[in-house]
């Protein structure tokens, strides 16, 4: 009667076994209608069995519970409030318990230490008011030191199998690291998960590095650094640190990479006698060719997942407007006409909405708009919004807000793409240009 | 020139060398040590025409331009009429053309509007007798302000262009 576990051995770091088909039971959000109240859900301490510490089994459940929680979508319940507990991970769970509490969902796991040293966490989401199990009990086998990431894969298999939609928080983040004052400020290339932990510098502070971007498959990074002097394009190869410059034509300066959904084209602005134009390279061969020529500035390229098509910012009307052409270049179609100037578009994972930056009456907002340019929609206000990057679901977006002033400092904020659940992603230092990663493997 | 004013003021009473120690950006650009050459002069200090220290402090390194655009005023013509004669008359030297923008607007943009400021400073120099392949432009963007207030009369003297002048090295 006890569902058979799904288990697979992994390579590297973290196997997690495949999902099953989706339940379609009544313990559901739908993100889409707006979320009024937060879903109660209980994870109580895993059991820690076989040699694995009793922190594990605490520290797993914590941060199963900060992802779930950050979400804004799920409130947990408080362990005091408990009347079960949960001792054992195959006794069969007391559902009039965790009704009583109104936990509508709850989730139980185990962890242990194998033979070879591996952590073996297993893992149960129970709907409560249903009284059975939602999707299948799954084992997850990893590394020691990668039991956050393993807690990941929990959460963000519970969050899905709730939402019906992908989760996001197996991630990691690539920003820019930021200290000093205004007028010398350091900057550097810096890398952590998703919630701030695992911070790692990528490159050090001698030279000024703008706005890294995640390659699709999450293991390079492009970025904008002056460490020659003026503005050229590296591609960063985030195990090793290996970082080449990808182009260094004397007479231009090159900015704003973004990888396309292939991993090989590289679509970026170059400026050359003061004109600012967009240009596709392929990273292998370094043949590269000319996607726009107008006398506007043409910047902040982002690729439509597909890859047909390309969004971009230009001032070719007198402002900075949106603009979508194909992604081998030719005509242009405006999509931004609201009130204000528009930049930085990024088109998101879904395919279904851009969302960019807009100034409008000395305030920046994050917004977002469908590609057709209809159903615009801004989600925060501040002195200085900019820069959005989409959670790899393409539910909540992650950017700069830099605060008015001589004492004027960047940090990283995320909000939901319903304009709810706005807060700050904390970082050591000030902080700029985040890119969210792709789900890791 | 008058922004300049105020500063050579402030900075008279202070000790040479703090002044010639500007910072890489020209925080400390606007600095004079007193333009009033009164005959003998110590080699490469302000006082020497010859000087970078006279280019950046008495002919004035530097142009402004109003929000969003790289057009030059009269007086930054005026300006950058003075950088032509003297890099025509100092040939030892090349220029690097800096250029910069408020921190209104984005970071991508602003590296491009940076990069068309430089080029209009580039284009107004060569228009009046300065070799193309002396002088280079490098845009940033919003990145390196030197007044760091939010208001009209930092973002005024951020929006720059900055020619830097340096020895050509011996080939």
């Amino acid at each position: 009667m006890m569902k058979q576990f799904l288990t697979l051995l992994m390579a590297l770091a973290i196997w997690a076994g495949p999902l099953s088909a989706q339940s379609t039971g009544p313990l559901r959000i739908e993100i889409d209608e707006g979320v009024i109240e937060p879903l109660p859900y209980a994870v109580p301490d895993f059991v820690s069995e076989n040699g694995a510490g009793a922190e594990f089994g605490r520290n797993l459940a914590r941060v199963i519970a900060a992802d779930l929680s950050g979400t804004g979508l799920f409130r947990e319940l408080p362990q005091e409030a408990f009347i079960s507990q949960i001792t054992s991970f195959a006794s069969p769970v007391q559902f009039a318990d965790w009704k009583a509490i109104n936990a509508q969902a709850l989730i139980t796991g185990s962890v242990s230490v194998d033979a070879q040293g591996k952590l073996v966490v297993r893992f149960r989401v129970y709907d409560v008011f249903a009284g059975q199990e939602l999707g299948q009990g799954q084992q997850l086998v990893g590394t020691q030191e990668g039991w956050r990431r393993m807690a990941h894969k929990i959460a963000d298999q519970v969050y899905s199998r709730i939402t019906g939609e992908g989760g996001y928080f197996d991630s990691r983040v690539v920003f820019v690291s930021e200290t000093g004052p205004k007028d010398q400020r350091a900057k550097r290339l810096a890398i952590m998960d998703y919630d701030g932990a695992n911070l790692k510098y990528l490159t050090d502070s001698s030279a000024i590095v703008l706005a890294p971007r995640f390659s699709p498959t999450g293991d390079r990074i492009l970025y904008t650094s002056y460490e020659t002097g003026e503005p050229r394009i590296y591609v960063l190869d985030i195990a090793s640190v290996g970082r080449r410059v990808l182009e260094s034509q004397a007479g231009t300066m090159s900015f704003a990479p973004r990888f396309g959904p292939d991993g090989q084209t590289v679509v970026y602005s170059q400026s050359q006698g003061g004109n600012t134009d967009l240009f596709a390279m392929n990273i292998g061969t370094g043949a590269s060719n000319r996607l726009t020529s107008a006398p506007s500035i043409e910047t902040a390229p982002s690729f439509s997942p597909d890859g047909s098509q390309i969004v971009f910012e230009s001032d070719r009307s007198g402002t900075p407007q949106l603009y979508i052409m194909p992604a081998s270049g030719g005509e242009p179609r405006r999509i931004s006409f609201g009130q204000g100037r528009y930049g930085t578009p990024v088109w998101s994972p879904r395919g279904d909405l851009v969302a960019f930056t807009k100034q409008s009456k000395g305030r920046f907002h994050i917004g977002v708009m469908r590609t057709d340019g209809s159903e615009e929609r801004l989600l925060t206000a501040s002195f200085l919004d900019e820069g959005p990057t989409w959670a790899p679901n393409g539910r909540v977006i992650m950017f700069t807000r830099e605060t008015q002033g001589a004492a004027g400092k960047a940090s990283l904020y995320s909000v939901d793409i319903s304009g709810r659940n706005l807060k700050p992603v904390m970082t050591d230092s000030g902080a700029s240009d985040p890119a969210w990663s792709p789900l890791q493997n | 020139m008058t922004y300049l004013s105020k500063t050579i003021i402030l900075c008279a009473g202070l000790a040479l060398t703090a002044c010639t120690n500007a910072d890489r950006f020209g925080g400390a650009g606007a600095d004079g040590a007193g333009g009033a050459g009164s005959g003998a002069y110590a080699e490469g200090s302000a006082q020497d025409p010859r000087s970078p220290l006279y280019f950046q402090q008495t002919v004035g390194d530097r142009v402004l331009f109003v929000v969003d655009q790289s057009t030059l005023s009269p007086e930054a013509q005026t300006t950058l009429d003075g950088q032509a004669q003297w890099l025509m008359a100092n040939p030892e030297f090349n220029a690097t053309i800096e250029g910069h923008a408020d921190e209104q607007g984005t970071r991508e943009y602003n590296v491009a509007l940076g990069a068309r400021r430089s080029n209009s400073v580039q284009e107004y120099l060569v228009s009046r007798g300065v070799a193309a392949n002396r002088l280079k432009v490098v845009s940033f963007g919003k990145e390196r302000p030197i007044e760091i207030c939010s208001e009209e009369a930092c973002y005024a003297k951020n929006r720059r262009a900055v020619t830097v002048v340096s020895v050509v090295p011996v080939s």
